[in-house]
Formats: structure tokens, sequence, C-alpha cells
């Protein structure tokens, strides 16, 4: 839940990852051969390595089970609060639980939810945003209220306020309240762009073609924005997971017996002075998949937006 | 005073180091006007920013500048601040963000000021730049000193660049492009002041732009800069009657003049300026060429001496092998009469057969625009918004097209021109007033006869690069009206093709995306989609305006090729009025929402009876140097009063130069009755209460 | 600019009025505070349930007893818990707690973040401006509830190396602490400077990353090329004109910043003990306490609308544009 408003950036405020606009464009070749190569290794190899390390999580989370001995159920009674060992890889539990096997479990739940939330928020921005953008006058106004209402309202706030109503109902439950308090700010940039796009001569000669607003959206509108939603959808996957541990770590996400990266953190923190491994993984863990998105994200950013990459340069 | 040696300035991008500058020298003494005039990417901003320092620092600049013979090269940022705005200054080109927003205009001249002398009081600065600011100009200086720049207008902003600049006392200008962003009657202004400025400083100018027009009047010499160097130089009335370079050649054909008595063909240099970043050995505007050998591909033209300046120092240059053959054929067809562009370009005369306004009365009428009225509401608050006024944008225009007729429509930003665009092409009931298209009253349209109109009225938009969808191919660019209007998919593919080669491009063009072409061949997908239903009525917003001179004339004569092939009726709107007057047949000029003056292109060019349509045209700038020493230019004072407070009576007395002259009863009637359109001339009228005709161009 | 002020004032007071009144409502929909009362064991008699039900005006309508609610607050009445705690008791010492947090928090992340951010950007894509981007990007994404108790993690041998607590994990002072009116506030200081750092590296963070394109923005903008051109050293272009230029878009984004700046104090209470308003949201919730709920939220919205105003004014300050409007 730390991390909503920073890494999708703000409606109003500038984008943060566009930072690298400028005349940065070849700042260091005038520097040296070196820190060119350097300045490209970090750049496009940070957020390659972001999304080389999100597939591994995935295929750690999901294929990993298969072939490691231990699941997250069995208590083995013989080892209990055990360090990491060859054994037990990420050593275990006071009730002799494997926590590596639990830690993939946690995984599994949280990267679903990550990916859930974010193609859902961003779907519902994509269409609120337009709309309001497009149609203006009332529309705009009553849907942009709800937007500075929802972002008045600190989200967990909200969302930790319905947690009883949703007790004991599926994890499904929990994305679709999540993304239900996360596309505020996307709807915002959306709306943005669709202002500036509607003016574009493009749609307005579509329009003056006879074509009706829908499908001017449809076809004129939103894939031009197709690489503002990919990034937004990156980093909203990002955002969902932190806020989906934040919400189990108190209890009122992810209920027992299901695992998410969040319960077990919790389970952790308790114990994070004397039995420090059992909050030290699942928190790297939980940190390693944010960043991997994060620089994904930026990654995709500076790839996709080719504003960022060219300077404007005049004559 | 300035000796410019050698320059050379690349910049790293993604597709390798951008050869900016290749080898540049001139030299600028002291007083003089040099006029530096080159298409975006010639690399004539680039290399003023080199010698102010000012180039950002992944640049790499070679060769010398040497200022009053010490090299400017080199030098650290430290020494070179004690340079700049002391000894040479710069004005940019685009003064709405050439002042920092947060401090007052006065602050920023005073800066100016105290900067080179820091023991100059606080007070005093703040006087002297109050002196400044009214030598630039701003009425009210002393008030207007406490202003912050985005409460200006455009024009004046660039008077307090300016300012700026002068604050000194240089013995340099820079000026990059000071015009370009501005209105005609405006750049009339700031070219004024940079007049006066340079006779009170004494200071020499060096002028940059792309319009050939305003260098022609300011500059003692000129250079001519294509993809980084110098193909041209010498004297100004050398350069402009005898170019020896084929690329000044075209570009000096390529505009059309507002003192052309018949129709001039225009030269379009095909193709467009090579990319920067692997240039092939050669001269670079080979491929554009007409007159390209073997030799001009294989090995660059040095600046070479081709004739003596008349009794100066400076000879007249240029870097071409085929120098000489021009001079010939200038010759052979001098005694012809015809014209040494269009002769070596091959431009035929226009096609007869535009209908031109022969026979106006008995032709139907296409669009009637009556008594058009469109206020907006000034609004204010956030969740309650409450009206606290009104702009008239539009306030009660008429004018109708006829078939096969062009007519045009020019004014300043800000006189409701685009209004009235979007306004019959929005096909809405108006607020005032009526718009009938092909017969039918738009008002009593229900939603299918709406779309039924929008068949025969499409629309050509300004800016090639926004009008056209980058995701789509160009033929579904192309198909989309097809498409909309229900058309069948293998038609919609036969008429791809057929609309692409009547534009003059090929039919595999179809399946590229507009990424790939040039701005002038998006300007012609763009027409190519107006004209897929086949219309009756095209309407043209500025379809050249954001086109590079080259390119420019390329467009107009396709529209002209158009007009006759397919006897469509234009509405051209446009602020340029060398390009109405090629293109058009009557002309309509818009003042704060109202038509000042309307008329046949001819007519209102020769005889014009508004004193606004009068300064209009006095202040375009022709491209010949002895014509524009000739002229007298008719200065406006002030700036466009506010749409949302229109004057009384007449709109244009607040600024009206005959008003001036007026006596006071006669002022009255300015100032209380508003003058209708009454004719002066057969099909021709004007909105002034004094209208009399008088010779500008 | 008053003007401007007021109406955006009058804006957020909708604002907080309709979210708190949305805030109690949800709370009192999914809440069921009975349960604790019904589930005892051997259940109580009906009467005893209906005379809470009462008590908690659970028969009356949701916006019924939202007014109820509201008239009270105005008197300086919050109502009481579940367990009829008067509320009000509690909210000016919780209210001090988080906002002690919360202004340190927000003191240190906007200075530091925008000082780290100016250098960034001046000196862009030299190791320290790297450096700085990989903090940035790491903090953003570690949640609070990480940073707080990796800080105790790490901080733990120090603690033990040196023998005693030279900086406390829990509580804001120590229990039954007598002393000097000095040892006191070093005994405070002690306990705040861990929580204060939690919550102030993602703010540091945060600033940054927008200070850091704020200025970027800034650098290749035309008034700093004209500044230099009337002979201003780049290096004073930058500061004098630059720099104010470039806090403009920071002022918008404070609001936004003390958004997240709550959702980290919730967690940092948590982990560092301390009973603050973020705790207390925590209790209520657990309690299933449409009370509690309903006056953090409040206390949440007045700050947001303090902040968005401060915020707001800012920016006029800042920038004249706003100004006249």
């Amino acid at each position: 839940m730390a991390s909503p408003v920073i890494a999708s950036g703000s409606g109003t405020g500038p984008d943060p990852a566009g930072a690298d606009t400028g005349p940065a464009g070849g700042a260091i070749e005038a520097l040296g051969r070196r820190r060119l190569v350097l300045r490209r290794f970090l750049r496009n190899r940070l957020s390659a390595a972001g999304g080389v390390v999100l597939v591994l999580l995935f295929a750690m989370a999901f294929l990993g089970p298969l072939f490691y001995p231990w699941d997250h159920r069995t208590q083995d009674d013989l080892a209990l609060l055990t360090p990491p060992s060859p054994e037990h890889w990420f050593g275990t539990t006071k009730l002799g639980e494997d926590l590596f096997a639990q830690c993939m479990r946690g995984l599994q739940k949280s990267l679903l939810i990550g990916l859930l939330v974010a193609i859902i928020s961003t779907a519902l921005a994509a269409v609120v945003g337009a709309a309001a953008g497009y149609f203006g006058r009332a529309t705009d106004r009553s849907l942009m209220w709800l937007v500075d209402l929802l972002l008045v309202l600190p989200s967990f706030l909200v969302v930790a306020i319905l947690s009883p109503a949703f007790r004991g109902g599926s994890w499904l439950l929990l994305v679709v309240l999540l993304a239900a308090f996360q596309w505020m700010i996307t709807a915002r940039i959306v709306r943005g762009m669709t202002l500036s796009l509607r003016e574009r001569e493009y749609v307005k000669a579509a329009r003056f073609m006879g074509m009706a607003p829908w499908p001017i959206i449809r076809r004129h509108i939103l894939p031009n924005m197709a690489s503002l939603l990919i990034i937004d959808a990156t980093i909203n996957v990002g955002t969902a997971i932190t806020a989906e541990t934040a919400l189990s770590f108190f209890g009122f996400g992810i209920q027992p017996p299901d695992i998410s990266l969040g319960t077990l953190i919790y389970n952790g923190t308790e114990s994070a002075l004397t039995f420090s491994w059992l909050f030290l993984f699942p928190a790297a863990l939980l940190v390693t998949t944010v960043l991997a998105v994060n620089f994904l994200g930026d990654g995709l950013r500076d790839a996709l937006d080719p504003t960022s990459l060219r300077g404007r340069r005049r004559d | 005073m300035l000796e410019v040696r050698d320059l050379e300035v690349s910049f790293p991008s993604e597709a390798g180091r951008v050869a900016a500058v290749r080898g540049l020298s001139f030299d600028v003494g002291a007083g003089e006007v040099l006029g530096i005039v080159g298409e975006s990417g010639s690399g004539k901003s680039v290399s003023a920013l080199a010698t102010m320092g000012l180039l950002p620092p992944q640049a790499r600049i070679g060769g010398s500048i040497r200022f009053h013979g010490t090299e400017l090269l080199g030098k650290s940022d430290v020494a070179l601040s004690r340079i700049r705005g002391r000894r040479i200054a710069m004005v940019f080109q685009d003064p709405l963000s050439a002042l920092t927003p947060i401090f007052t205009v006065g602050d920023q001249v005073a800066e100016a000021l105290r900067v080179h002398d820091p023991k100059l009081a606080k007070k005093a600065a703040a006087e002297r730049a109050v002196d400044l600011l009214d030598l630039v100009g701003i009425p009210h200086a002393r008030a207007r000193s406490a202003s912050f720049p985005h409460e200006f207008s455009g024009g004046m902003r660039q008077r307090v660049v300016i300012a700026m600049a002068i604050a000194n006392d240089p013995d340099l200008i820079i000026a990059d492009e000071p015009t370009t962003a501005l209105d005609v009657t405006v750049q009339a202004q700031v070219l004024d002041v940079l007049k006066t400025a340079q006779e009170i400083t004494g200071a020499g100018i060096v002028l940059i732009t792309h319009d050939l027009g305003v260098v022609a009047g300011v500059a003692d010499r000129l250079m001519v800069m294509y993809a980084g160097r110098a193909v041209e130089q010498g004297a100004v009335d050398e350069v402009f009657g005898h170019p020896r370079m084929p690329y000044t050649l075209g570009l000096l054909g390529s505009v059309p003049r507002l003192d052309a008595t018949e129709k001039r063909p225009l030269v379009p240099i095909e193709g467009q300026p090579p990319p920067m970043t692997d240039l092939p050995p050669g001269c670079p505007f080979t491929l554009r060429c007409p007159m390209a050998v073997e030799r001009c591909s294989a090995e660059e033209p040095a600046l070479e001496v081709v004739g003596p300046g008349p009794g100066g120092p400076e000879p007249h240059r240029s870097a071409c092998w085929r120098s000489g053959d021009i001079e010939r054929v200038e010759h052979d067809v001098a005694g012809a009469g015809a014209d040494t562009a269009a002769t070596l370009f091959g431009v035929r005369a226009p096609a007869p057969g535009a209908a031109g306004t022969d026979g106006r009365p008995d032709r139907p009428v296409v669009l009637d625009v009556v008594d058009l009225v469109k206020h907006y509401p000034v609004t204010t608050g956030s969740v309650f918004r409450r009206r606290v006024g009104t702009v008239h944008a539009v306030d009660g225009i008429s004018f109708d097209i006829r078939e096969g007729e062009v007519l045009g429509l020019v004014g300043e930003s800000g006189c409701g021109k685009t209004t009235t665009l979007m306004e019959i092409l929005g096909l809405e009931p108006p607020m005032g007033g009526r718009i009938v298209v092909l017969g039918s009253d738009v008002a009593g349209l229900g939603r299918r006869a709406r779309v039924a109109v929008r068949r025969d009225l499409q629309v050509v938009f300004q800016d090639p690069v926004a009008s056209l969808d980058p995701r789509l191919p160009v033929g579904d660019v192309i198909g989309e009206p097809l498409e909309v209007h229900g058309v069948a998919r293998p038609q919609i593919r036969r008429r791809v093709a057929e609309l692409l080669d009547l534009v003059g491009l090929r039919p595999d063009h179809a399946n590229r995306y507009p990424a790939e072409f040039s701005g002038g061949q998006r300007q012609r997908i763009g027409i190519a989609r107006a004209l897929a239903l086949e219309p009756k009525v095209l309407i043209l917003d500025e379809p050249v305006s954001a086109l590079d001179v080259s390119i420019r004339a390329g467009v107009i004569n396709l529209l002209e090729d158009l007009r006759a092939r397919l006897g469509l009726a234009f509405l051209f709107v446009a602020h340029d009025l060398s390009v109405v007057r090629h293109v058009a047949d009557r002309v309509a000029v818009m003042y704060l929402g109202k038509i000042v003056e309307i008329g046949a292109v001819d007519r209102v060019f020769a005889a014009p009876s508004h004193p606004y349509t009068q300064a209009l045209l006095s202040a375009i700038p022709i491209p010949d140097p002895a014509v524009e020493r000739r002229r007298e230019r008719i200065l406006l004072r002030g700036d466009l009063p506010s749409p949302a407070d229109p004057p009384s009576g007449c709109r244009f007395r607040t600024r009206c130069p005959l008003f001036v002259e007026l006596d006071e009863s006669r002022r009255r009637r300015c100032v209380t009755e508003e003058p209708p359109r009454a004719a002066v001339g057969s099909g021709h009228e004007a909105a002034c209460h004094f209208a009399h005709a008088r010779e500008v161009v | 600019m008053v003007r401007f002020l007021l109406r955006r004032l009058l804006n957020y007071v909708v604002l907080c009025l309709v979210a708190t009144f949305l805030a109690y409502s949800l709370a009192s929909l999914t809440f069921r505070p009975l349960s604790t009362l019904q589930n005892r064991q051997p259940p109580p008699p009906p009467q005893t349930i209906a005379a809470k039900s009462a008590e908690l005006n659970l028969d009356q309508p949701i916006p019924r007893r939202f007014l109820t609610w509201a008239g009270g607050v105005v008197q300086g009445d919050f109502g009481n818990t579940v367990v009829s705690a008067p509320i009000g008791e509690q909210v000016l010492s919780r209210a001090g707690t988080s906002l002690r947090l919360f202004l340190a928090g927000t003191l240190i992340g906007v200075t530091l973040g925008v000082l780290i951010g100016v250098a960034g950007a001046v000196r862009q894509y030299r190791p320290s401006d790297y450096l700085a981007t990989l903090f940035s990007f790491l903090m953003l994404s570690t949640p609070v509830f990480v940073v707080g108790t990796l800080l105790k993690v790490v901080w733990l041998p120090v603690n033990q190396a040196a023998g005693t607590q030279i900086l406390y994990f829990s509580g804001e002072v120590t229990a039954g602490f007598q002393g000097t009116f000095t040892e006191s506030l070093v005994d405070r200081l002690q306990h705040l400077v861990l929580p204060t750092v939690a919550i102030a590296l993602g703010q540091i963070a945060f600033y940054s990353r927008y200070q850091r394109s704020a200025m970027l923005d800034v650098l290749g903008s035309d008034f700093l090329r004209t500044a230099q051109a009337k002979g201003l050293t780049r290096r004073r272009a930058l500061f004098r004109h630059g720099l104010r230029t470039a806090l403009i878009p920071m002022a918008t984004l404070f609001a936004f910043g003390f958004g997240l700046l709550v959702t980290g104090g919730v967690f940092t209470e948590r982990i560092f003990g301390w009973f603050g308003m973020g705790d207390w949201l925590i209790v209520g919730v657990q309690q299933q306490d449409a009370n509690i709920v309903a006056t953090v939220t409040l206390f949440v919205a007045v700050l947001v609308l303090v902040s968005g105003w401060l915020s707001d004014a800012l920016y006029a300050a800042l920038d004249p544009r706003v100004r006249i409007r």
C-alpha cells in the first residue's frame, strides 16, 4: 500500500520516470564511452532484469512446488523453528511447516491477485477516464468528483472498513475490492490524455465524418494510449501486491487457511528479532517482486513512450 | 566583429551522431544585418546557440568563433556569461516560454542590467527597466513592469525579450526566428522594434528566419543554409536577384507573391532534406535538385565566389557545381520574359478551367452562412459554476460559396475563423443565424440527414502529424469515411487505390503507417481522406501553414489541380494572405468575430477599403528587397482587444490608423455606431464608415 | 487569490463531510458490533442485547445515526465505543501521537526529497544520481511494515553492542520514566528516531523522484536559456530561475504525498507500538466499532483537507499564474 501514488504517477504531478526526457539523449557520449556503456547497462539491464526476475518468480511460484518435497501444510515434527538448511531451504515455522513451500504458496496468491487487480483496475480506469474526458461537461464533473472523493479517503481505510463484510468470502472478493479502489489515479491520467487526444485532428476528422462517440473512443482514443495503459497496468501489479500484503498483514485481506506473502510477513514479524528468517524470506520475496515490476514498468515507459526517448529539438 | 570559421556542431542521437552544422563560416560587421535563411533542421539555430555558448553539454563543437578578435569557443561558462547579454544578446523564437513565469517582467529586465553591473542600485535598475520597456513600445510601461509574463500577449512578451537584449547596449544581437510564432501585424510591429533597437544601439544583427520576405526588407547580407552548411551567401539584392544555387531558386519560386498580378506557377521542391545522421557524399541537395549531374552525388561543392558584390567587399558565393549553367539559363529566359526557377524546375502554368468569379450569380450556392453567432460563456468555480462573461467568438457573420468557387477566410489568431469552421463542420443548429449546406438548413436536420450531409462536406486540417491516427495504416485512414458510411470492403479497397493515385501517391502506400511519410505526403493523405466520399465542399483549415516552405508549393499545386479536375468548392482558411491570393477567387477578412471586408481577390488585394485589411496586407513582407525597401508599413497600435469585451461601435477603432486622423464628430460615429457591410465595388463590401480604397501592396 | 483559496476550502469541506459520512455508513453497514455480545457464553438475555442495540442507536436508519454522531462531534462528543468508553477522551492524545509522526516524516521527507531530487537532476546520469534512483526505487517497492521491521533487525546488534537501548523499538516513552525535562526529552527522542526514519524513507523516495523530473523539465526550458543569454551563469540561472519554478508542481504533489503518509503511519504505529490514530483504526475495525472508525476517518479527512489546502496555498504562493484567477 505504500507505493500506489508514486508508482503510477499522479494526475497532476509530472511523471517520475518520464524524468529521463530532456536533452538526455546522449548526455553521456560527450562524457566518454565508458559512462555511456555504464548507463546503457544500468538503464536497459535493470528493466530487462526486472522482466527476467518476474518470469523466474512466476515459474518458481507455480512450478517450484511440483518438484519440492514439502508442501505448505505438512508439519515436520522433527524440525520446529529450524534455520534454513538443505532439507528446508527457507527453514521451518514453529509448527514445523516448511517456509519455502509456504512462501511459494503465498507468492502464487500474491502474484495472481496483483495480476487480476491490475487488469481490472486499468480497464476500469480506461473506460471511466475516456468517458469523462471525451464527453466532458456533467459526465466529466461527476466522474472526477467521484475520483477526488475516493482519493481523499485513503483506500486502505475503506478496504479495511469493508473487510469484515467479506470475511469468509472468496479471495476473489478481495480482488474486486482492491481493483475498485485502485483505478482513480490511472483514470485521471487517461482523462488528461483523452482531453488532448479529443482535440487531435484525426479525432475531429472522425467526428466530422459522422462516427459515433464510443466507436471513436474504441478506435482512435484508447489504442493511442495503449502504451500508457500497458505501463500503468504493469505498475498497478506492484501496487496491488503491496496493497494485498498490507491488508493481509493486518488480517483484513487473505484469511487463514489461505496464505499470501502478507500473512507470512505478519507471522514473521512477531519473531523477526529472534528467528529472523521467518520474516526475511517472505519480505525479500515481496520486495524483489515489487521492485522487479517497477523496474519493468519504468523500462517499458522508456521503450514505449516515444517522447521519453527523443528529446525534442528544433533545428 | 564576429568571425565564424569552419564551425562544426554535432549531437548524439538514437540514430547516430547528428551533424547539425558542418563547416560554416561567416562574418558579421558592426552595425550590419545578416539574414540567415533555411528550413527546420538546416542548422541555423544551432549555430546561433553555439555563438552564445548555450548549446547543451552533449553537443560537440569544432572550428572557431571569434568576437572582436577573442576566441569564444572553449571559454568557461563564467567567462562567457560576462559577454552574454552585455556584448552579444539574443532574442528567441517562442516568446511564450522565453520568460520565467514566476518573476515580473520589470524584475527580469532589471536583472539583465544588474547581472553585468552589480553596483547598480535596485531602484535605478528598476527605473532603467521601465525606460527600456517604454522604448520597445509597451504601453503604460511603469504600471506594466509589475506584471507577470502570462499577463502579456505573445507580441508584448517578445518586446520584453528585446528590451532585455538591448539593455546593456550590445554590439551584436542574434534574433532566432523572432517573429515566427507571431501574427503578421504583430510581426510587423516587432520587426519595427528590432529596427529601432538597432538604430539606438548601433548593434549588428543576425536575423535567423525561414521567411524570405522578412529578410528581404531588413537584411544587408544574406546566407542560405541547407543541411548544416551555407549554400549561398552574398548581398541581399544579389542573392534575391541572381540566385546561383538551385535550392535558393526553388525557395524563391515556391512562395506565392502577394504582389503577383497574374497567376504564377509555384515551384515545388520534391522530396525532403536528407537525414543528418549519415550524409552521403556529395551535395546534400542532389536528390531534390532538377539540375543534378553525376559529379553532384560524388563530391560536395565548396562555397565559391560566383560574382562580385555590387561595390562592396562582399562577393556573391554559392556552393553548386552548376552555378555557371544557372547564370546562362537566367540570361536566356530573361529575354523570353520567363521565370528562371519555373524553367529550371520544369513547372507548367496552372491548369486553366478553375471557375473563378466568371458568371458567379448563375452558379448555385453550395454553402450559405447567414448572421452566424457563436458565444462562449466564461465561467468560474469548480463545483458551482457561475457565468462571469461571454466571449464573442463569432458575432454575426455572413458569406456564401458558390459551386466550384474558392473563398479564402483570413484573419489573425483570435479573430474567430476557427470557431466559424467548427460551427459549420459541427452541423448543429447554431446559436444564432443560419448555416445552409447544399440547400439544406442544418437547424432542421435529423440524425440521419445530418450524416448524409457530411458526405458532401469534408475537411482537411492544418497539422499533417495530428490529422492522421498514427496507429492506422494509411489505407484504413483514407477508407475510414467510406467505412462509416457503410461502403462495402472490396469497394473501399478499390477507392483507396484510386484516391492515392489522385493525390500523387502510390497505391502500395496503403499498407504503410503515417509515420513513414513526410509532412507533405501526410497532408496529401489527409486530402485523399477528405475526398473519399466525393464531397462538393472542402473545408481547408490552414492546410499548408505547418509545412516547410519548400513543401508548401507542392500541396498548393495539388489543391489547385484537384479543384480544377473535380469542380470542388473550397472554404480556405488561412492567415497567410499570399497563399490566399494564389488559391482563392474571393476573400473574406475577419477581425474580432466580424467580417470586415469581403470581395473578389483581385479587387480586395488591389484596392483594400477597410483599414484593417490595409494594415494586414501592408504587414506581409514580400520576398523582393527592392520592393520591400519602397513599401510603407501601416503599423497597428497595441494588442487585439479581448473578445470577451469587444469595443463598442466599430470593433477595430481602438487600433485603427484611420480613426486617429478623424475629427471628433466622425470619431463619435465610430464609437457609437457599428458600421454595416456596405458595397464599395461590384461584389466587394467593407464594414467601415469611412471606407476608401488604398493601395498597399 | 483569497477567493481562490476560499473556494478551494469550501470544496474540501464538502469532500470531507461526504468522506466521513461514507466511512460511517460503510462501517455501519458491514460491522456487526453486537456479535461479541451475542456469542458470549452463556448467551446474555435478549434484553441486554436490545439495550446495547438501543445504546448504539442500531434501531435507527444509518443517516439518522450519522447525524446524531455528527451532532455530538460538533459539541466535542465523539460518542462511545462499543464497550461504552467515551471516544473523546482519547482523541487528543492519539491525534497528538500521530501528528508528531506525520510532521516529522513530512518535514524530513520533503526537505531531503527535494534536495536529493535537485541534485540528481543537476548531476543526471552521474553515479550519485544512479545511487539516488536505485535507493528511491527500492524504497518505493518496500512497504513500511517491512521497512520498520527491517530497521529493528538492523539496529538490534547496535543496541546489543552498546549494551544499552540507544534507540527504542517500542512505545513513545519509557513506561514510568522519571527525570528532568531534558532527560525526558532525550527519552522521547530515543523512541522517536526509528519510527520517524521508517516513515520518512518512503517520503524521501517519493519526493525525490518527482523533484528530479520536475527539475529536468526546467533544465530544458526556454526561460532558463533566456536567463543565461542575459548573462547569468548556468549555476545562477538554475538556482534563481529554475529551482523555484520546479517547486511549483511539487506543491500539488504535497496532497498526494500526504495520503501516502497516512497509510504509512498506520503501519509505523502498529509496528513500533504507538497508540496513535492509525493503531486506533485497526482496533476499531477489529472491534467492529463504527464510531471509532468514523472518528479516525474524520481525523484523516481533516488532515487531507489541511494538506490539500496548504498545497493550494503553496501553489498560489509559488505560481503567480494562479494568483489572479
